[in-house]
């Protein structure tokens, strides 16, 4: 690697700032996504100890309340939903359709921007005396409540926009930024999943942004819509808000399973099993999930029928995710695997998804949801979709695309290790909230019951865990950066575009239009072409 | 780079200006879809509450004046003509044509606000004001400040999209002064029109809902 590449090329803050280099600002946004990462989770952390005791261990309950909130809303909005597609995507995408970057770079650095204007509203709400609403800012409580709610409704706001400029940056370079003899159906699955996420960021987020400009109105203004007592409707805002927030779990798993698809098998090495049957199942995940959104409001008072109808389409979901998982692991069987750190994060999702999903079941159907509703199960069922799916596989893609990145691998040792403490950490920590759910804790509650303590106690020593392994991970991440650049261009034997470029890319991307003489999973092409 | 030394306006990741040009109405056409939905909002909320509320919303749809309706409703539809004109002159290189079509849309886009801003001024004066700001007297039906909140918000919002346009006519104006475009570069004009014509559209939905339905 003795050239310039996209991080040598020009030097000085404000070359990094003003960049229109996709692969810079996939950077960018990735330092700031785990800035909000790391201080989502010091929420969490304290949301945790403060449950080791029954009553007060820590702080109030009005702190606690905010704190919760807090973890919620920053995980959510600065964390979940621009993660994977704005980090790996931005950086990844047009390398692997050979292209030299996104269709419109300058929306995509106003993205950047714009996601920063939000995190920086956010942070004004925490420092302003942080909110209490949960994340969800149900009305008419987000409307009379005191603290900051105001800032961060329009923290949400802004970075809507945010992710619309990226998706409609998405769909527009995939149309028609494919390298010749690149045809649909011989990208690689990570950019089919890309384009299903970013069909939903375009059709949904514009729905949560007049929601909120409608909450603030009534907080402001009372201008009588959500609020009963103005002869407005609580209910509808909560259509309103699960028509996009559904959906939007779809924003943050979708881009999870697009790295599946190219992990395992370069792994197994072997090719994809079922590809166009991936390819499809994400964008029937996309269509459907606009279609499932009642069945966050089961017990609203919603109409019976109503909910019936939800529910059975909510089971249809379960469908297409089956046939990603069942093509996943036919992909491994008599694959020649082996265990390097994104590989072992690929398991641990099939794992965690696999028990995110089914218990998604017992909350999609009607009668255990009456029983479930609002209680730590909930809240484990999120939490092994949401961080057991979106995060883990984040982790996975991050582990994968470091070296073309970086130009650095990092301590493969040390990756196993912390991959190993992550995986434990998290059963510890969710799985004790599945049992105590079960049997009647509540979620958001500051007091229990002595006997739930011993599971929140298992549950706090699972986040300390799950810490540590973070802990580790950022030690051994920072540790390769100070290296000279070592990692070859193909580390793992890729036949995706983006490894016949080298580590870390030029800033063009590739020295000549690359020609398509392979599919993106022909390994055996790729070993003979070597 | 010979290949694309007679297109300054051909960006670095780009092969031709056709590709340029049909991303650019993807993103476009995509950026309106996002609109609609966001509009979207307003407008089901609307339907919802005048179904709670009938006789309120009836009754208060009295206090617009429908003349100045029809008068901003033609002053928009005229505008999206000048505007398709002004497209159709860059397409076929006839820079004084563009800019006097281009000045014509943003005089009639003017006029509109000028002629809400006579509306809203009225409003005020009668104390016809979204949410708690309503004060008018003398109402036999009650709730009707939940029809000026929504008056307010639906063409409030229309009204800072005819700002954002006028901004980006100006803009595509003062390019077309500086000799920008051409039959084989004029993809902004394209895009502003596009956009031009989706406010006009809209507000082909407010004024039936707004000041003529019963």
């Amino acid at each position: 690697m003795k050239g310039t590449n996209y991080l040598t090329e020009t030097r000085g803050l404000k070359s990094w700032l003003f960049t229109l280099d996709h692969k810079r600002i996939g950077v960018m946004y990735f330092w700031s996504i785990m800035t909000a990462f790391f201080l989502g989770g010091v929420f969490a952390m304290l949301v945790r100890i403060e449950l080791l005791t029954p009553g007060r261990t820590i702080m109030s309950a009005e702190a606690y309340n905010r704190m919760f909130t807090l973890h919620g809303a920053v995980m959510v909005f600065l964390v979940l939903i621009p993660s994977i597609a704005a980090t790996l995507g931005n950086f990844v995408l047009p390398l692997m359709l050979g292209a030299k970057d996104v269709a419109f770079p300058r929306l995509n650095l106003a993205s950047y921007w714009v996601y920063v204007t939000g995190a920086l509203f956010a942070l004004y709400s925490m420092l302003a005396g942080g909110i209490d609403t949960g994340w969800t800012f149900y009305t008419p409580y987000s409307t009379s409540t005191g603290g900051a709610v105001t800032a961060m409704v329009l923290a949400a706001f802004i970075l809507g926009f945010s992710t619309i400029f990226t998706g409609i940056n998405f769909i527009a370079t995939i149309h028609k930024l494919r390298a010749p003899g690149l045809t649909w159906f011989k990208m690689p699955l990570f950019v089919w999943g890309m384009y299903a996420t970013s069909i939903i960021q375009v059709l949904a987020t514009p729905i949560l942004g007049i929601t909120l400009i409608l909450l603030l109105m009534e907080r402001l203004f009372q201008i009588g819509i959500f609020d009963a007592r103005l002869g407005g409707d609580p209910l509808l805002f909560q259509h309103f808000f699960w028509f996009y927030s559904h959906p939007v779990v779809y924003i943050m798993i979708l881009p999870g399973m697009a790295i599946m698809s190219e992990v395992i098998p370069v792994f197994s090495r072997k090719t994809i099993f079922g590809y166009k049957a991936i390819a499809f199942s994400s964008i029937a995940i996309a269509v459907v999930g606009f279609f499932v959104w009642g069945h966050h409001m089961f017990v609203s008072g919603q109409s019976p029928l109503a909910g019936a109808i939800f529910s059975f389409l909510t089971f249809l979901v379960a469908i297409p995710s089956a046939v990603k998982v069942f093509n996943w692991l036919a992909t491994m069987y008599k694959g020649s695997i082996s265990l390097e750190a994104p590989m072992l994060y690929a398991i641990s999702f099939l794992l965690l998804f696999a028990i995110g999903g089914l218990t998604g079941l017992f909350l999609g159907s009607i009668a255990t949801d009456v029983h479930l509703h609002d209680t730590y199960f909930v809240v484990a069922h999120f939490h092994f979709v949401m961080f057991g799916g979106t995060v883990i596989a984040f982790l996975a893609g991050i582990h994968y695309w470091w070296p073309k990145m970086f130009g650095r691998m990092y301590s493969e040792k040390w990756a196993r290790v912390s991959a190993v403490l992550v995986f434990v950490g998290f059963n510890l920590t969710f799985i004790p909230q599945f049992i105590m759910g079960s049997r009647g804790m509540p979620r958001r509650y500051y007091n229990y019951l002595p006997q739930f303590q011993p599971m929140h106690v298992a549950s706090t020593i699972g986040s300390w865990v799950l810490g540590l392994g973070f802990l580790i991970m950022a030690g051994y991440l920072f540790a390769s950066l100070r290296k000279p650049y070592d990692a070859p261009a193909n580390p793992w034997g890729g036949a995706t575009l983006e490894w016949e470029t080298a580590s870390p890319p030029i800033t063009h991307n590739f020295e000549t239009t690359p020609a398509i003489s392979h599919g993106p999973y022909d390994y055996a092409a790729l070993r003979s072409d070597a | 780079m010979s290949r694309t030394a007679g297109e300054p306006f051909l960006q670095h990741h780009f092969a031709t200006p056709e590709q340029q040009f049909e991303a650019g109405k993807i993103g476009m056409w995509l950026f309106l879809v996002t609109e609609i939905l966001l509009f979207g909002g307003l407008f089901v909320g609307y339907g919802l509450m005048r179904s709670r509320n009938p006789a309120a919303f009836s009754e208060a749809h009295h206090h617009l004046d429908r003349i100045l309706g029809l008068l901003n409703t033609v002053v928009l539809l005229v505008s999206s003509f000048t505007m398709v004109m002004a497209v159709h002159a860059a397409r076929t290189d006839r820079r004084k044509r563009l800019i006097a079509f281009l000045a014509l849309t943003l005089v009639f886009a003017g006029v509109f606000l000028g002629i809400k801003y006579i509306e809203y001024s009225h409003k005020f004066h009668e104390g016809l004001l979204p949410g708690k700001f309503y004060s008018h007297k003398g109402d036999t039906v009650p709730g009707q400040f939940q029809f000026f909140s929504f008056y307010f918000m639906m063409t409030g919002l229309h009204g800072i999209h005819i700002l954002g346009g006028m901004g980006a006519i100006l803009w595509v104006l003062r390019r077309s002064v500086q000799g920008h475009f051409s039959s084989r570069y004029y993809t902004p004009v394209d895009l502003v029109g596009l956009y031009w014509h989706l406010v006009d559209l809209i507000w082909i939905y407010l004024f039936p809902l707004l000041y003529l339905i019963r």
